[in-house]
C-alpha cells in the first residue's frame, strides 16, 4: 500500500496547495515508568510480583506532553526545538504511533518512520546485512535492494576509511552507526520521516549530504521532522519550527522567528524558583 | 517564568500567521483528517491486509532468519561447530544423569536414541518459546525505526530454531544409526512430524511474543515453566511405563501434551522398537490439531496487539 501511494505522491508536483500529512489534535501523553530506582529483580521476585498481582515497585507517571496541536503539510520540513526533557522525542514517538496518546489524537498520512539516536538496527550483524535487511523490512523487493545497495553504502560514507561495511555493526562508532541507519531509512521515499538527533553524530560532510537528502525527500512531497539542539542545522534544513517547553507548544512559526526567540530565551538568566 | 508566558502569547500570534488553505479553515482536526484520508497513527490493519503485508515481507523473514543463524556463534571461536556441539553435549549430559545415574532407562529398548530424540524435539519447542519471548522486546530498535508486520519477528526467529533443529537431526540420525537402527520407510514420517511441530512452535512463539512485550518479567519466569514442561513431557522416561499404575486421566493428560505428541511421533518414526501399540490413540490427529489451534490462534492473538509492539 505504502509503495503504491509513494508512486502517486511522486507524480503529483508539490504545488502551493496545502495537503495535510500529520494532524496532531490536543495530544496529552503520560508515561508510566516501571521500576524507577530498582533493577529487574530476581526470577523469584518476578514470580512473586506476577502471582500477587501487585504492580512493580516504584511505578511513576510522568505527564510528558500537555495538549499539543498542530498540522503539518506536504513538502514541509519542521524543526522541533526545546531544552532537554521538554517532550520533543516523546511527541515524535506519539506521531509514529509508538506511544499511545492519553487524550487527543494523531492522524497521519501513511506510516511515519522514526529515526532515533538509539534506534539500533541489528548490532551483531554486519553493516552490509543491515542494509539488505533494512531495505527488505521497509518493503523493497530483493531486486530493488540489490540495485540500491551501492548507493546506500556510498551515501553513508562507511567505506571511506576501509572496508567497514563487512564488519558487525557493534564495532561501529556511534557516529558511523547513526550514518548507516539514516542512509538505510532515507533510501526509501517516506510520507513522513522523523529524525531525532540522529544526524548530530555525523561529521560535517555527512551532515551536508543528509541535509541535501532531506530537501529531496521534501521535494518528493514528504514531510520531514527534525529534532536537534543544533540551531544551525535547523536553520539550514527547516522552514517551520515548533518550540516545545515542559510538554507545551510555546511557539509555532517560520524558522527564523521561532529560533531567534528561542535563542533570546536561552540567553536570559533563569528566574530563581 | 514571566518570559515563558510572554512567548506563549507570541506563539498564539505566530500560529495564525501560518499559511493555511482557506477552504479547510472551518474544519475540525478530525474532519480535516477524514477529508484527506489520514488515519489514526499506528492503527492496526485488518486481518487480510495484514496477512498480505506479511506475505510481501517473506524475503525479509527469510533473510533475517539466515542472518540470525549465521550471527549466532560469531562471538565463539569454534563458530558454527556449536550448532552440532550444543545438541551433542546436551544429549551427553542427560545420558549421564538419567541413563547412568538415575536409571530411568529401565525397560526402554535403545535408551540412547529414545533420550536423544526426546531432548532434540523438546529443545526445538523450548528454544522457539525462549526466542519468542524476546522477539519483540529484543528487536525494539528495528521495530521502532522501520515499519513492517511485527509477526515477521517471531516467525523468523522460529525459522532460526527450525534450521538449528535440522542440524540436530543430522546428529540424531547419526546417533540412531550408531545404536543399531536400520533406515526404513517410516523415517519419512519425520517430515510431517517436524512440519506440524514447526507450525505449533510458531503459534506458541507469537503468543509468548505478545505476552513478553508487555510483561518483561516473563523472560525470567520462562525457564521455570519450560523446565516443568520438560519433566512432564516424557523426555527422559516413557510416559506409558511411568503411568501403568496411575489413574487413567493422568495418562490422558500426559499424552495430550503437545510436546509429548511430537516426541512420540519422532520416536515412532525413527526407533524400530517404538511401535504403534505404544502410541496414544489419535496421535496424528492431536499433532495436526495442536498445530492448527495454536498456529492460527497464536497468529490472531499476536495480530490483535500489532499497534502496541513499539511501545515496550
Amino acid at each position: 500500500m505504502a509503495v503504491a501511494e509513494q508512486q502517486t505522491l511522486v507524480s503529483t508536483p508539490p504545488t502551493g496547495t496545502s495537503i495535510p500529512t500529520v494532524i496532531v489534535d490536543d495530544v496529552h501523553i503520560v508515561y508510566t515508568v516501571h521500576g524507577a530506582g530498582t533493577g529487574k529483580g530476581s526470577a523469584t521476585a518476578a514470580l512473586y510480583r506476577l502471582l500477587s498481582r501487585k504492580g512493580a515497585p516504584n511505578v511513576r507517571r510522568v505527564h510528558a506532553v500537555r495538549g499539543v496541536s498542530f498540522t503539518s503539510y506536504r513538502g514541509e520540513a519542521i524543526g522541533i526545538i526545546g531544552s532537554n526533557g521538554s517532550g520533543k522525542s516523546t511527541l515524535l514517538k506519539a506521531i509514529a504511533g509508538l506511544l499511545p496518546a492519553d487524550r487527543g489524537k494523531v492522524y497521519t498520512d501513511g506510516q511515519p518512520s522514526l529515526l532515533g539516536v538509539n534506534a539500533a538496527l541489528m548490532n551483531d550483524l554486519t553493516g552490509a546485512t543491515n542494509v539488505i535487511l533494512g531495505g527488505l523490512a521497509m518493503g523493497m523487493s530483493q531486486e530493488e535492494v540489490r540495485r540500491r545497495y551501492k548507493g546506500i553504502v556510498e551515501f553513508s560514507g562507511i567505506n571511506e576509511k576501509g572496508d567497514f561495511i563487512s564488519l558487525p555493526m557493534r564495532t561501529y562508532s556511534s557516529g558511523m552507526a547513526a550514518r548507516l541507519r539514516f542512509s538505510i531509512a532515507a533510501a526509501k521515499n517516506h510520507d513522513v520521516l522523523m529524525i531525532d538527533e540522529a544526524l548530530a553524530t555525523g561529521d560535517h560532510a555527512f551532515q551536508k549530504r543528509s541535509e541535501a537528502r532531506i530537501r529531496e525527500l521534501r521535494a518528493e512531497a514528504g514531510t520531514v521532522f527534525l529534532v536537534s539542539h543544533n540551531n544551525k542545522s535547523i536553520r539550514d534544513t527547516c522552514d517551520r519550527v515548533l518550540w516545545i517547553e515542559k510538554g507545551e507548544l510555546l511557539m509555532d512559526g517560520p524558522t527564523e522567528e521561532v529560533v531567534s526567540a528561542y535563542e533570546d530565551d536561552e540567553q536570559q538568566p533563569k528566574p530563581p524558583k | 517564568m514571566s518570559t515563558v508566558s510572554e512567548t506563549t502569547h507570541n506563539g498564539a500570534v505566530a500560529v495564525g500567521a501560518l499559511p493555511a488553505p482557506s477552504a479547510d479553515d472551518g474544519l475540525s482536526p478530525a474532519q480535516l483528517a477524514a477529508k484527506y484520508g489520514l488515519s489514526v497513527s499506528g492503527a492496526r490493519p485488518g486481518m487480510v491486509e495484514y496477512t498480505r503485508q506479511l506475505w510481501g515481507r517473506r524475503h525479509f523473514i527469510n533473510e533475517f532468519a539466515k542472518a540470525r543463524t549465521s550471527a549466532q556463534y560469531t562471538q565463539a571461536r569454534l563458530g558454527q561447530l556449536w550448532q552440532v556441539m550444543t545438541p551433542l553435549l546436551n544429549a551427553a549430559v542427560y545420558y549421564l544423569i538419567f541413563g547412568l545415574l538415575l536409571g530411568t532407562s529401565k525397560g526402554i529398548d535403545n535408551f540412547i536414541a529414545f533420550l536423544v530424540t526426546g531432548i532434540f524435539i523438546f529443545t526445538f519447542t523450548q528454544s522457539s518459546v525462549m526466542a519468542g519471548v524476546r522477539a519483540v522486546a529484543g528487536n525494539l530498535g528495528l521495530i521502532r525505526a522501520l515499519h513492517f508486520p511485527r509477526a515477521s519477528m517471531p516467525i523468523a526467529l522460529t525459522l532460526v530454531q527450525l534450521q538449528q533443529l535440522v542440524m540436530s537431526m543430522f546428529v540424531l540420525i547419526a546417533v540412531v544409526l550408531m545404536t543399531g537402527e536400520v533406515p526404513q520407510a517410516s523415517w519419512l514420517l519425520v517430515f510431517p512430524a517436524l512440519f506440524t511441530q514447526w507450525i505449533f512452535n510458531t503459534g506458541l512463539a507469537m503468543i509468548v511474543a505478545r505476552l513478553g512485550s508487555k510483561m518483561t518479567d516473563l523472560t525470567q519466569l520462562m525457564p521455570f515453566i519450560l523446565r516443568t514442561w520438560m519433566y512432564v513431557s516424557g523426555v527422559m522416561y516413557s510416559i506409558a511405563k511411568m503411568t501403568e499404575s496411575a489413574p487413567h486421566f493422568v495418562r490422558i493428560l500426559l499424552d495430550i501434551n503437545p510436546v509429548a505428541v511430537y516426541i512420540d511421533l519422532m520416536r515412532f518414526a525413527l526407533i524400530d522398537s517404538v511401535t504403534s501399540s505404544q502410541m496414544p490413540p489419535h496421535v496424528w490427529a492431536s499433532a495436526v490439531g495442536w498445530a492448527l489451534v495454536v498456529g492460527v490462534g497464536g497468529y490472531i492473538y499476536f495480530w490483535k496487539a500489532e499497534e502496541q509492539y513499539g511501545r515496550g
